[in-house]
């Protein structure tokens, strides 16, 4: 059956009809990682938007159990060239049109992806919309033009309560802002006690429940949608080691008094090179953001920059100087993508571990 | 980190001659690396023994010494050059090789030279086996159950204890040679045997099989700043047990999720990290398809053949990268290339599908040991793009040029149920047909992947493009089908064969229905940035990418893959005609599907196809980009047989006119044309039937050279001595070409003459005229060709002039001609006509400082030679000797008979030069891996037509000191002559026979050439795959045993007692 998939510029794609048949609209965005679409399609940062993978042949390894990063994935749409019918892995268990049918995804497949990525990257990202092959596209296009972008993609993606991964560790409160899976797994490995909290707990709440670090997840849309996350970790500075990932990156930027920006086509890919100014080194990143820090708002600020991207420039990582916070614009969790940044996470807990140490030897002295 | 300002020279090894296991790929490599390094402002020296590349071009380096690859000569040119580094990493395992044994001997130490890229340390802890186990144990990375050993008996020990089938892998040898599977006892001891043999180090591993596993490689490069990226990973279709060189490959990985992508990406970026490799390194890795499971399997800390794949099949150059890390500059400082915006420090992301499939050379090698191992057998490779599987593997298989563009093979369609079954099972060079043939009988994918264990996600891909087969033969014409047809890479000629329609109407049908494919970009981003590379692939989508410009356009077609009678020489021709272009201000576009070349660099042109090389692919660019004509003279008989075609779609072919091609390759014409001119010619007669060959040999007389019309390198050509061998020709040959005549020429024995030519049509400038050391009937690829001329006098050397001359004006060639003659009787008979670049082009070229291929491209583009300031005639001669000694890749090929004929079998070719004959043999016969003996013994075994001249031969040896064995008949006829001679016995005697006096080592050089009759063409081809087993020089022509005399009396003195009066016989010094 064939579908269409229409660009707020008016561009038509006729293409197959893939998964769903509920068809929806979002942003379109693209991402160049030649593996990992379960990853990519479970992502939370997702949210809203129709993802076109560059990379031509998906679905190839089916679909497994393991490798989802959120049990409700939340994207609006894929876009790919060919999807397998016949998937080959040990792992595999369903295929790609099978779970976009029941997690209720529209797809298309067929299409000149690689014409729609160098639209996307001439362009910027576009408002897109599926219709069937009966829709008249001017109809969908007027429709399509009135729509706005969601601005609650946080609040629908954000877990509703509180919940608890027991651990032996460090206590660390994990801010689910759409928090990848991968996030979390990265501190049970370590055996840390893990807090999941809403999007909307407040500093006050985070302080009671006596962590000791907390992370910044990850998550859809532009940082200045959620005001009161800004406000939550203007309360833990300074009190609390902070680390930052993708939104929660941008949220301690903004915290700070820096500035958020949308870029023009974001960085979605696994290949994203991105340098540390202090040591010189490069690590290959995976990466899903369509807003950066400015660079120039930085300066005004106490923040200090920490890692930039090679290829573009843009502010990738920040520290505090002062207080034990820090964060990242890229995934180092990884899933999908290299995992040549996993020591971040080692990194925070070694900087929780001195806090902590810190904290006992300042309560003692006061003691006395 | 900056650039170092600390060394000023480098010395780069390149990897010498063509063979099995090292062909093009380091021309490409090499040729970067010099650039790169120059480019850097560094002094470049180069050392490489093959004339037949663009690498060892006057302008890739400083100084280029083309001298043997051996301690000895390399140790001349540092004592010479001094070089403050060398870079070893670029030029194969030779390159590694040489660097290794140069540092042995202390040299490296003595003058000062440092080490590039990769420390000694490093390549041994990677290509030692041993070394490379306990690293791996270190890292805590599994390898598979293996031992080292360096007897046969401890492998029979060992493999006792993890039973059968294991792996033997030879240390420091190339493409796996001397490797292999063994299923027993006696595979082991067979193979273990050889392994050694050929391990410089005599040391083997014995491994535990894991066949089965996916086999899956990673492209790494790592800088001094510890760095490390991943270029490119890709997955053999075929499962671990074929030599990846054999396999099929697909890039990027197609089953592999990202979990398992990443587990095997952060072992690769481990690896290279603990061997502290600056520059690519290769790692091939195994993993379970039902775990997540895996081995390391080999490291090569050296850019190697897949790099060049995955430089071809990115876009990034990681030889131009890996030179310019090894002279300290890191990733993050260098541009990348393609985009030119972005930093070479990131992982290419690709948006199509990329497959390799080897050429293999059975086509010639027909009763070769065709069984796929661990031991790469193929010469060449070809590479398609598609942005799907099926396109990608399609448009591979087009470009194979072996008869077919499908998953078709005729022959096969006949194949007895069991033995299909059994070449599923054991895969030999046709196995992707053989699929296709089951899966049309109706064999499911699940008994497929049994048989095979090829992973499901490739048969249920060949399972569809047969579905596809199916509905498209049900419903022909059907437009709908015929674009998705299309789009899943179907040919025109397969649409044709199942439509039962020519090509024609199938591209007319198409075309009027606009279905048309248009050129996506290789951009090394998925277009995630803006990208101008001009490298593109043509695909059934909707957005054309490549855009025509306004400029006077020229499109050469390459080559296509290297193959036994195609190297690489014509890609040298291609490179130069495109440069040629460029300068003459025209926009030079090529097509060409070899990934290994230069021709396939996307820097060279200004527009490279990265496509087959059919007429349906080439006319596709044609109309795109409408150019003035296409050239056709320079891609080998690949190019040349595409003229037909083009000219009957109306294409221009610039040059050289179809009618000349036609008359040079069309028998009847070119005998018409060369007795107009009255040129002697061997008399001939076409056959069609038994009957007729009968006739023929009654007319002219035996021996004959027979061969099928329309031949590429001699393919089976033969000469034949009677008429039993004539009966048993006609039936094989006629059984293989039932379409085609067979051609009957008197045999004429004598000096072989080879002359290349440049022509504008009037004027003819002839650069050498070459002189073969072995008679006519030996393959001139597979001859000795010395320059200038030894043997001939000067009124036979005008007088071939005078031929070629009036043949290139009276065919109008516009560019190269090449033509063979022979010197018979004092009277010089043309032999062979070829309107194109011949294999002798960057030879002469290098020699005579005329870039034949370069001014034949300005004279096609309008130049006149008077104008140029060229007038007819041979140029003048230099004073030095000049040889091309070919190089055999023997060794690798199990069951090929060595005997020279009329049938080309070298692989390359080596350059000796120096101010005599002798001299500049020993250099090229050095070069071509022959170590030339200078004492011991001669093994002889004669047929009796060529006893009387072995006598002068063996009476040579003798006096040097030889000792002489020979079989019953010749030892008879030398021991007559009163030298002394231990006879050895038949095959299958019970005393010590001649295969023992090889296998023992007693012998040092044997001579043999064929005899008639069966079992002794049986024995003889027994007694010469010894000696290449064994790894000794093996002479199946006098010619070749006379020049290595010559060489051996030039280097050594005889022994000889005072003459006495009373003495009849007086001995001649010689």
């Amino acid at each position: 059956m064939k579908r269409q998939l229409i660009l707020e510029d008016g561009t038509v794609f006729i293409g197959e009809a893939l998964g769903s048949d509920n068809l929806t609209s979002g942003e379109v965005v693209f991402n160049t990682g030649m593996t990992g679409y379960q990853e990519i399609l479970s992502d939370p940062s997702y949210c809203g938007q129709i993802v076109t993978l560059t990379y031509p042949l998906i679905g190839n390894y089916g679909i497994n159990r393991e490798d989802f990063e959120t049990i409700n994935p939340f994207v609006s749409g894929l876009v790919v060239k060919e999807a397998c019918s016949h998937p080959s892995n040990f792992r595999s268990e369903d295929t790609l049109d099978a779970y976009l049918r029941g997690r209720d995804i529209p797809a298309i497949s067929g299409i000149d992806t690689r014409m729609l990525t160098k639209k996307i990257r001439q362009f910027g990202t576009m408002k897109g919309a599926f219709a069937s092959i009966d829709q008249s596209p001017d109809d969908v296009l007027a429709r399509l033009r009135n729509e706005d972008f969601p601005t609650d993609q946080v609040q629908r993606v954000s877990t509703i309560k509180p919940y608890v991964v027991p651990g032996r560790g460090e206590r660390i409160v994990l801010v689910d802002y759409g928090m990848k899976h991968g996030i979390l797994r990265e501190f049970t490995k370590r055996n840390c006690h893990v807090t999941v909290v809403p999007y909307s707990t407040t500093a006050e709440e985070i302080l009671k429940l006596k962590p000791d670090g907390v992370m910044l997840s990850n998550g859809p849309g532009d940082p200045k949608d959620v005001p009161e996350a800004v406000e939550m970790v203007q309360g833990l500075i300074g009190k609390l080691p902070l680390f930052g990932i993708c939104l929660g990156h941008q949220l301690f930027a903004l915290a700070c008094g820096a500035d958020t920006v949308k870029m023009k086509f974001g960085h979605r890919g696994s290949n994203h090179p991105v340098k540390d100014i202090a040591t010189g080194r490069v690590y290959m990143t995976s990466q899903n953001h369509g807003y950066a820090v400015e660079e120039a708002s930085v300066k005004a600020t106490d923040l200090q920059i920490s890692q930039y991207a090679l290829n573009d420039g843009s502010v990738e990582g920040l520290y505090h100087p002062k207080y034990a916070a820090f964060s990242v614009q890229y995934h180092p969790e990884s899933a999908p993508g290299p995992e040549d940044s996993n020591g971040l996470f080692d990194e925070f807990l070694s900087i929780v571990k001195r806090e902590k140490r810190r904290e006992r030897v300042v309560c003692q002295s006061v003691q006395i | 980190m900056p650039k170092r300002t600390d060394i000023n020279k480098i010395l780069v090894i390149g990897s010498g001659p063509i063979i099995i296991g090292q062909a093009a790929e380091f021309d490409y490599s090499g040729t970067q690396a010099c650039q790169s390094l120059r480019e850097e402002g560094y002094e470049v020296i180069l050392a490489n023994s093959n004339p037949a590349t663009i690498m060892t071009d006057e302008t890739i380096a400083d100084e280029v010494y083309m001298e043997p690859l051996t301690v000895e000569f390399l140790a001349k040119i540092i004592r010479k050059e001094k070089p403050d580094a060398l870079l070893p990493t670029l030029g194969g395992q030779t390159g590694l090789n040489m660097a290794v044994q140069l540092e042995e001997a202390g040299i490296l130490r003595d003058f000062n030279v440092e080490l590039l890229g990769t420390s000694l340390e490093a390549i041994q802890k990677a290509e030692d086996r041993e070394k490379f186990r306990s690293l791996m144990y270190e890292l805590n990375e599994p390898v598979p159950e293996s031992t080292i050993v360096s007897t046969v008996d401890d492998a029979l020990h060992f493999a006792e204890e993890i039973g059968y089938p294991v792996i033997v892998r030879p240390a420091y040898t190339m493409g796996g040679a001397g490797g292999g599977m063994c299923y027993s006892r006696q595979d082991l001891e067979t193979i273990a045997h050889s392994g050694l043999q050929l391990s410089p180090v005599n040391q083997c591993l014995i491994e535990k099989n894991i066949a089965g596993f996916k086999e899956i490689e990673y492209e790494v490069m790592r800088d001094h700043n510890d760095h490390a990226i991943v270029v490119c990973n890709m997955e053999n279709v075929d499962a671990v047990g074929i030599h990846t060189g054999d396999s099929i490959v697909v890039a990027p990985s197609q089953t592999l999720s990202d979990r398992e992508y990443q587990m095997l990406r952060n072992v690769s970026l481990k690896i290279i990290r603990a061997l502290e490799i600056e520059g690519g390194c290769n790692v091939q890795l195994a993993l379970d398809p039902n775990s997540f499971d895996y081995y390391i399997i080999e490291v090569n800390p050296r850019v190697s053949r897949s790099s060049a794949l995955a430089s071809k099949a990115t876009g990034y150059p990681i030889a131009k990268i890996a030179a310019k890390i090894a002279v300290g500059l890191t990733l993050d400082e260098i541009k990348n290339p393609v985009t030119e915006t972005s930093y070479a420090l990131f992982e290419p992301a690709l948006d199509y599908v990329v497959s390799k499939i080897p050429r293999w050379p059975f086509d010639k090698f027909i009763k070769g040991h065709r069984i796929l191992g661990t031991q790469m057998k193929a010469t060449g490779e070809v590479m398609a793009i598609g942005r799907n599987f099926e396109e990608s593997m399609l448009k591979a298989v087009r470009s194979l040029e072996i008869g077919t563009e499908e998953l078709y093979l005729k022959e096969i369609t006949n194949l007895p149920q069991e033995e299909m079954i059994e070449r599923l099972i054991k895969a030999d060079d046709e196995r992707l047909f053989i699929i296709g043939e089951a899966l049309r009988r109706g064999m499911t994918t699940e008994e497929i992947v049994h048989h095979t264990k090829i992973d499901p996600f490739f048969v249920e891909k060949f399972e569809g493009i047969i579905q596809l087969e199916k509905q498209l033969e049900d419903s022909p014409w059907d437009k709908d089908l015929l674009k998705i047809a299309k789009e899943k890479g179907f040919s025109d000629t397969a649409l044709a064969r199942l439509w039962n329609v020519n090509e024609d109407e199938v591209y007319t049908y198409r075309t009027n229905e606009s279905i048309v494919p248009v050129y996506k970009m290789v951009d090394t981003c998925a277009a995630e940035f803006e990208s101008t590379t001009p490298y593109f692939y043509s695909s059934y989508e909707t957005e054309n990418e490549s855009v025509r410009s306004d400029r006077e356009k020229i499109l050469v077609l390459g080559s296509g893959p290297i193959r036994i009678g195609q190297g690489v020489e014509f890609d040298y021709a291609t490179v130069h005609s495109v440069l040629a272009l460029k300068e003459a201000g025209y926009e030079a576009i090529i097509m060409n599907n070899n990934p290994e070349t230069v021709s396939t660099d996307f820097s060279i042109s200004d527009k490279l196809y990265f496509e087959p090389l059919t007429l349906e692919d080439v006319m596709h660019v044609v109309e795109l980009e409408k150019p003035m004509g296409v050239i056709v003279q320079f891609g080998g008989q690949t190019a040349i047989n595409l003229a037909d075609g083009l000219a009957r779609r109306g294409v221009n072919i610039l040059g050289t006119s179809l009618e000349a091609i036609d008359r040079s390759e069309d028998r009847d014409k070119f005998e018409y044309t060369l007795s107009k001119l009255g040129i002697p010619q061997p008399k001939g007669i076409c056959a069609t039937t038994a009957e007729e060959a009968m006739q023929a040999s009654e007319t002219l007389g035996f021996p004959l050279v027979v061969r099928p019309s329309y031949v590429l390198g001699g393919r089976a050509m033969e000469i034949v001595y009677d008429q039993s061998e004539l009966e048993r020709y006609i039936e094989e040959a006629v059984k293989v070409h039932k379409d085609h005549p067979v051609l009957i020429d008197t045999y004429m024995t004598g000096i072989e003459i080879e002359v290349d030519a440049i022509s504008d049509g009037e004027t003819v400038v002839i650069p050498g005229v070459m002189e073969h050391i072995e008679r006519a009937g030996v393959h001139s690829g597979d001859s000795i060709a010395v320059y200038p001329t030894q043997r001939i006098s000067e009124e036979i050397k005008q007088k071939c002039v005078e031929y070629t001359t009036r043949i290139a004006r009276e065919l109008g060639i516009v560019g190269l001609i090449n033509i063979q003659l022979v010197l018979h009787n004092d009277e010089v008979y043309v032999l062979e006509v070829n309107p194109r670049a011949s294999r002798t082009v960057p030879f002469l070229s290098k020699i005579t400082g005329v870039t034949m291929a370069k001014l034949a491209t300005e004279l096609i583009v309008g130049a006149r030679l008077k104008e140029l300031g060229y007038s007819d005639g041979v140029l003048p001669e230099p004073n030095e000797v000049f040889v091309k000694v070919p190089v055999f890749s023997f060794e690798k090929l199990r069951s090929v008979d060595t005997y020279l004929g009329p049938e080309m079998k070298s692989t390359g070719e080596v350059l000796g030069r120096d101010v005599t004959l002798e001299k500049a043999l020993y250099k090229g016969l050095t070069a071509s891996g022959i170590e030339v003996p200078r004492n011991g013994a001669v093994l002889m075994t004669v047929a009796d037509k060529d006893k009387e001249e072995l006598l002068e031969l063996a009476t040579r040896f003798h006096q040097l000191g030889f000792e002489l064995y020979a079989t019953e008949g010749t030892g008879s006829t030398l021991e007559e002559e009163g030298l002394p001679v231990t006879k050895v016995a038949k095959i299958g005697s019970e005393e010590q026979t001649v295969l023992d006096v090889v296998q023992k080592g007693q012998v040092h050089m044997v001579i043999n050439t064929l005899t008639t009759g069966k079992q002794p063409r049986k024995d003889g081809f027994r007694i010469r795959r010894e000696a290449v087993e064994h790894g000794l020089p093996c002479m199946t022509s006098l010619d070749t045993a006379s020049a290595i005399l010559r060489v051996i009396e030039s280097m050594t003195f005889t022994a000889q007692s005072m003459p006495k009066t009373s003495q009849q016989k007086v001995n001649v010094l010689c």
